[in-house]
């Protein structure tokens, strides 16, 4: 049995202009199966990716907001949010998805996802990782 | 413990040079390869604070891509040295990890 | 050291694969092992054998094959990005009822669990992207 490594998926865009946002998310979900210590960082536009309200109908494109609100059951509990990146878009956390987990060492109760960090916070996560896959 | 962190961006197209100059740690390596080249560049709106914000790493061009837009070696600014892609190849190995901004 | 490359972006639009290539071929030049080049979104675009490019202009699609050739490595493309934009091989071809297939020699599809599976087993994994 190898070593487990440390994974971390960077979402440095916006989703819907392009593809990026969507596939990482993909990959993260397929990645879950092998059992690897994953965690997700949004900096710079990534963290429009995790606001409220997300509505595609009319552009005709697939919504794959709520597919975040998931990623607890696939163990994917980690995700990391830069503090500036929300200040320099005018966003709060009240912004963003309510995104939590079910803590199965602390009976199951529901924790919030999202750790907000600074920039400063932002540098030791990457700096702190085996694999650094950026989409 | 250092990375090497490759931007291909120009920073007068986005924000992702500054980016990742924000987030690197001391000892860390930057790479600038593709349109990124032209952050290596001196003389010129971003130059200094390319400079400024690069301080605390070791800052590298990758050359065919240098030569490949007509930057003279002249017009490099002094912080920059210059790779081949053996060095790229070199640095990857040598460090821990890798961090691609894209 | 082994590395594994990921290719994101689509021959003749972006530098990406033009990047990879010349890593890949210094790292196998200087000693190390590439123990897999993924290529996902459009980057699947490099394993078409039926791209006519100028005789004067690189032949991207070639001169991977040519290297996969000669050091047996392993090219993989993704098959949810191939599926998208019609690369097919002829298992999929048929499968899917398709009247063509176009992957090139040296060039597999498989699955986004090839890509953690790359990361999991190389040393430093290397993206080349937009």
């Amino acid at each position: 049995m190898s070593k487990v490594k440390k994974f971390l998926y960077v979402n440095r865009k916006a989703p819907y202009g392009t593809i990026y946002a969507q596939e990482a998310l993909e990959v993260v979900l397929i990645g879950a199966a092998f059992d690897q210590d994953v965690s997700l960082a949004f900096l710079d536009d990534g963290v429009f990716q995790l606001t409220k309200g997300q509505d595609t109908k009319e552009a005709g494109l697939k919504n794959f907001s709520p597919t975040f609100r998931a990623l607890g059951d696939y163990e994917v509990t980690k995700l990391y949010v830069e503090q500036e990146s929300l200040d320099e878009r005018g966003l709060t956390l009240d912004d963003l998805q309510d995104i939590q987990y079910e803590d199965e060492d602390d009976d199951y109760a529901e924790k919030p996802s999202i750790i907000v960090v600074s920039r400063a916070g932002m540098a030791d996560v990457m700096a702190d990782q085996d694999v650094v896959l950026s989409f | 413990m250092s990375t090497l962190h490759t931007v291909n961006k120009s920073p007068f197209q986005n924000q992702t040079l500054i980016s990742c100059l924000g987030h690197t740690k001391a000892g860390d390596s930057v790479l600038l390869i593709e349109d990124g080249v032209y952050g290596a560049m001196s003389g010129n709106a971003m130059s200094e604070v390319v400079a400024g914000m690069g301080a605390n790493v070791k800052l590298f061009v990758l050359g065919p891509d240098v030569a490949a837009r007509g930057i003279d070696a002249a017009r490099v600014a002094e912080g920059f040295s210059q790779v081949d892609y053996e060095g790229f190849v070199d640095m990857a190995a040598s460090c821990d990890r890798v961090q691609n901004w894209l | 050291m082994k590395f594994g490359i990921v290719v994101n972006e689509g021959p003749y639009t972006h530098q990406a694969s033009d990047s990879a290539y010349n890593f890949v071929k210094a790292a196998l030049a200087t000693g190390h092992e590439v123990s897999r080049v993924f290529f996902y979104h459009d980057g699947v675009n490099v394993g078409t054998r039926l791209s006519i490019p100028p005789q004067d202009d690189r032949q991207i699609q070639e001169q991977w094959s040519a290297l996969a050739k000669e050091h047996e490595l392993d090219l993989v493309i993704c098959i949810a990005a191939a599926q998208r934009r019609g690369l097919l091989d002829r298992n999929e071809a048929d499968r899917q009822g398709k009247d063509a297939n176009n992957i090139a020699e040296g060039f597999r599809i498989s699955g986004l669990g090839q890509l953690i599976e790359m990361g999991i087993q190389a040393d430093r994994t290397i993206t080349f992207g937009d």
